[in-house]
């Protein structure tokens, strides 16, 4: 089973946590003043990338809490976890926090 | 005098006291009662107690003084336990203690039912419906935990090496009783 790593509660199942999609989207100050095509933009369109991607999850089955974290589309490993609000980190030093597969 | 609780309490569903045939006890808990209590840690001022009630404990942890208790299910969510008769008594000491700093009180006494399991073997018994690693290094006495059971939401709390405490919502009640007393066969006789 799929550990991960909740900012809150440590190494848990995946049955315990659900996807909430791509992390560090803002939403637009001034929505009214927006064209409609970055609006669309702003709501549809994603990074979809091969590698590293900052995903927000949430514990809904543990503490009920939103987090980020960043997953490796191919491996599905997950390299970190951080709280919601912090930046997105650098990958290059997160290694001592890698969830792996068990 | 204004009447402090206007709702009519009705009995919580307490499914029938169904010994397993094993060595494994599966029962509803009776006469207890549940506080829903969320707090901000700015709200609680680094207090180690509301009324009594523990809110100093680690995140999924279980701290228990006589009858009552405080389960930390998250960074700003607790369950308090004490006895069913005590609840208006206890929701008024903690709005005393709160003193209106901003806080959230509920009484969920009879929105779950929790379910005793207990003997060798509890834990094998738990873990046909819940992932988490229940051996003693991971899962101390003394932990507690929101988690799932099969296709139930529940609240998992340890209080000895073999006796667990399994919170469900009432409407869950059947389906985890059900799926313990299943569970419980392979260890009968």
């Amino acid at each position: 089973m799929l550990l991960i790593r909740c900012p809150y509660c440590g190494e848990r199942p995946e049955v315990e946590f659900h996807c909430g999609g791509e992390a560090h989207i803002a939403r637009p100050d001034t929505p009214a003043e927006m064209t409609d095509a970055d609006w669309a933009s702003f709501l549809y369109y994603r990074t979809n990338p091969k590698g590293l991607h900052a995903e927000r999850w949430v514990h809904n089955h543990g503490c009920g809490r939103w987090f980020n974290a960043l997953r490796d589309t191919v491996t599905d490993a997950f390299v970190q976890t951080y709280e919601m609000g912090a930046p997105r980190p650098d990958a290059g030093n997160a290694s001592s926090t890698a969830t792996k597969a068990a | 005098m204004l009447e402090v609780n206007l709702a009519r309490r009705t009995p919580a569903i307490r499914p029938a006291a169904v010994a397993s045939a094993g060595p494994i006890r599966i029962a509803p808990e009776t006469g207890e009662g549940r506080l829903s209590f969320r707090a901000k840690a700015k709200a609680l001022g680094g207090r180690e107690d509301v009324a009594g009630f523990a809110v100093d404990g680690a995140i999924n942890s279980r701290k228990s003084d006589g009858d009552t208790a405080s389960l930390r299910l998250g960074p700003d969510e607790w369950l308090f336990i004490c006895p069913e008769g005590d609840i208006d008594d206890a929701m008024s000491a903690i709005e005393r203690a709160m003193d209106g700093a901003a806080h959230s009180l509920v009484d969920v006494s009879h929105r779950d039912v929790t379910f005793t399991v207990s003997g060798q073997n509890a834990d094998a018994v738990i873990n046909a419906g819940c992932p988490l690693d229940l051996s003693l290094d991971r899962f101390p006495v003394g932990t507690a935990s929101r988690t799932v059971f099969g296709k139930s939401d529940i609240v998992l709390a340890r209080v000895g090496h073999h006796d667990f405490r399994v919170t469900t919502w009432r409407s869950f009640a059947p389906y985890v009783h059900g799926l313990l007393l299943d569970a419980a066969k392979d260890y009968a006789g």
